[in-house]
């Protein structure tokens, strides 16, 4: 009987809670209504959203309920609130700024702004992926509406200056969004002290259900809505309601703010074990993101091995039972490596071999043991198969995690290489 | 009627077959634990996971080493070359499965060829082989072509003499 596979990949989703689950029940089938409709069946489901809501404050430190708009998943939120704010600010001014280091849903909405006579700048990370204030104050100039920068960074765990941010948008005037999708549920958030005017996360990611998002807006915060039709929300985001989907997501909410110190706590412990287990296992390989500690996520590690490539580590964990996700470009559709290790100065060839781990309450030390050993020995194998490896040991290329001073760098190799193969094509 | 989530997840819902465009079939909504779920198909799988012809060969006769400008993978191709024909081949890739399932199956299908007949080896004998590759995987096979190619050429190189005849025309492209 081969053991239960470990699932290292709750970023991209975790299992809904047995009393989650429970508790959306009655939404699907008995408690079915609509809350716009004028009835008891309307009347029965609204007094569940308010509740959901209240839910959703508290995770975040919100004082109001009425802050929380319900959407469906984190990356309406985020299009939501970028587009959002930047419709209802255009008057005074086209300006936005963001990290380099956005989720997509970020990234692709400001893009999709700027083809319609936005500006924006990126300001960019330090190598440990975490904003430069400097540059970020640089940015800012009397036509900025929105800053938009994230809690923390999904691909590397970094935590970002939020509070300072929320200073800074402050004294400027300007609306401040931060994203906190890898965040909420697993490291404390207060909107009010951190200065946040709005914030989004997606319940999914702590043992809610998926279909449903948060979008919290501080009432000073000027949106515009981007989903058109009735009057749910207030207006800011038309559409029927996901009941089943937010009542979930607000028990989780609920479940997740009370068991933060000791998720977290666990999490954390199982972080250090992981890292220093495969620090000490496997050789040539870069943690990327900053140390375990205050600026890094408790639920995430994120390396690279050196002169192998990720997709292949990617499919032999999981032929082992260990699941993983890679920022390397064989795993995107686009063929590119993740922006975010693009943007901490990541070389090229050990982005290639980069691996996401990412932590849930559910793992346990005995499944970190069993992921260190067969991290090893995939990473042996791969290497066994990679001309790079051979290279390297015949000294013709140099390592970057350790270099030893003899051969060129891996990318120089590379770039040679491909060389060699668009001449051939030109011939 | 019972409508209780149970009952749901055991539901069956109505999906369009893409196979037979005149009628539907009936999937079950439910995980099917006992499938294995895998990225690609089951012979580009077995070739990644047991790939034929991995490593080197100390007296080669050719060897190429070529990279993908488009995703960074690196794939090299050695040749054991007598008489004008393939005896051996071996490869080594730095590169994603459908890389390593490509490098192996295109070595498995040069062997025995002539020079003259693998200079006109198309990617698309690898995809055909490996039952089809997902289609941002092609560029895979392609570079599995250039780098036996590239073999060939250094062969050639190295045996002016021997291969005087197979290295003039283009070689085929796909």
């Amino acid at each position: 009987m081969p053991r239960p596979p470990v699932f290292l990949d709750h970023l991209s989703s975790t299992p809904v809670d047995p009393r989650v689950f429970e508790a959306m029940k009655p939404f699907f089938t008995e408690a079915f209504g609509n809350p716009s409709s004028l009835h008891r069946y309307g009347l029965q489901v609204r007094e569940a959203l308010r509740r959901a809501r209240e839910q959703f404050a508290f995770l975040i430190g919100a004082e109001n309920a009425d802050d929380i708009l319900l959407t469906s998943g984190g990356t309406e939120a985020n299009n939501l609130a970028v587009k959002g704010v930047a419709y209802a600010n255009q008057r005074k001014g086209n300006h936005l700024v963001l990290s380099e280091t956005e989720h997509p849903s970020v990234l692709e909405s400001i893009a999709f702004l700027e083809k319609q006579g936005f500006t924006s700048t990126k300001v960019p990370v330090d190598a440990q992926g975490i904003l430069r204030l400097d540059k970020l104050r640089e940015a800012l100039t009397d036509q900025t509406i929105l800053i938009a920068v994230h809690h923390a960074n999904h691909d590397i765990g970094a935590i970002q200056p939020v509070a300072e941010i929320g200073k800074i948008a402050a004294e400027r005037g300007i609306a401040f969004f931060c994203d906190a999708t890898a965040s909420a549920g697993w490291t404390p958030i207060d909107v009010k002290a951190m200065g946040i005017h709005l914030l989004s996360f997606a319940p999914h990611r702590f043992y809610g259900p998926k279909g449903v998002g948060v979008l919290y807006r501080n009432r000073k915060a000027r949106l515009v809505s981007i989903l058109h039709g009735g009057v749910q929300e207030n207006g800011r985001r038309a559409g029927t309601e996901n009941v089943p989907a937010i009542v979930g997501g607000g028990l989780a909410a609920e479940i997740a703010r009370k068991e933060l110190p000791q998720r977290a706590e666990k999490v954390r412990a199982l972080q250090k074990r992981l890292m220093a287990g495969l620090a000490a296992k496997v050789p040539y390989l870069k943690f990327n993101g900053p140390p375990s500690g205050p600026l890094r996520l408790p639920t995430n590690v994120s390396l690279a091995a050196e002169f192998i490539e990720g997709e292949g580590q990617l499919l032999l964990l999981d032929h082992l039972g260990v699941c993983v996700a890679s920022g390397g470009s064989c795993v995107s559709k686009s063929l590119k490596v993740s922006h975010v290790l693009t943007a901490i100065g990541l070389d090229h060839a050990l982005a290639q071999g980069s691996i996401i781990m990412t932590l849930g309450k559910e793992n346990t030390e005995e499944e970190m043991d069993y992921v260190i050993e067969t991290m090893a020995k995939v990473v042996e194998r791969l290497r066994g198969m990679s001309p790079m490896w051979d290279e390297f040991q015949q000294g013709k290329i140099d390592s970057t995690v350790a270099p030893r001073g003899v051969g060129r760098s891996f990318t120089e190799h590379a770039a040679e290489v491909s060389g060699h193969r668009e001449e051939r094509a030109r011939r | 009627m019972d409508l209780s989530v149970d009952r749901f997840a055991e539901a069956h819902i109505l999906i369009w077959d893409k196979t037979s465009p005149i009628s539907f079939h009936r999937s079950e909504t439910k995980m099917n634990n006992n499938k294995e779920y895998t990225l690609y198909n089951e012979k580009v799988m077995d070739h990644f996971m047991n790939p034929r012809n991995m490593g080197d060969l100390p007296s080669a006769d050719g060897v190429g080493e070529v990279g993908a400008a488009a995703c960074g993978d690196i794939m090299k191709i050695s040749l054991k070359i007598e008489d004008g024909r393939i005896k051996d081949a071996r490869f080594k890739t730095f590169g994603c499965g459908s890389a390593i399932a490509s490098s192996s199956m295109a070595t498995e299908l040069i062997k025995g060829r002539t020079v003259e007949e693998a200079m006109s080896f198309s990617n698309q004998e690898v995809v055909d082989a490996l039952g089809g590759l997902p289609p941002v995987k092609i560029h895979c096979s392609v570079l599995a072509e250039e780098a036996l190619k590239a073999a060939l050429e250094d062969y050639v190189k190295k045996h002016p003499e021997a291969a005087s005849a197979p290295t003039k025309g283009e070689p085929a492209k796909a």
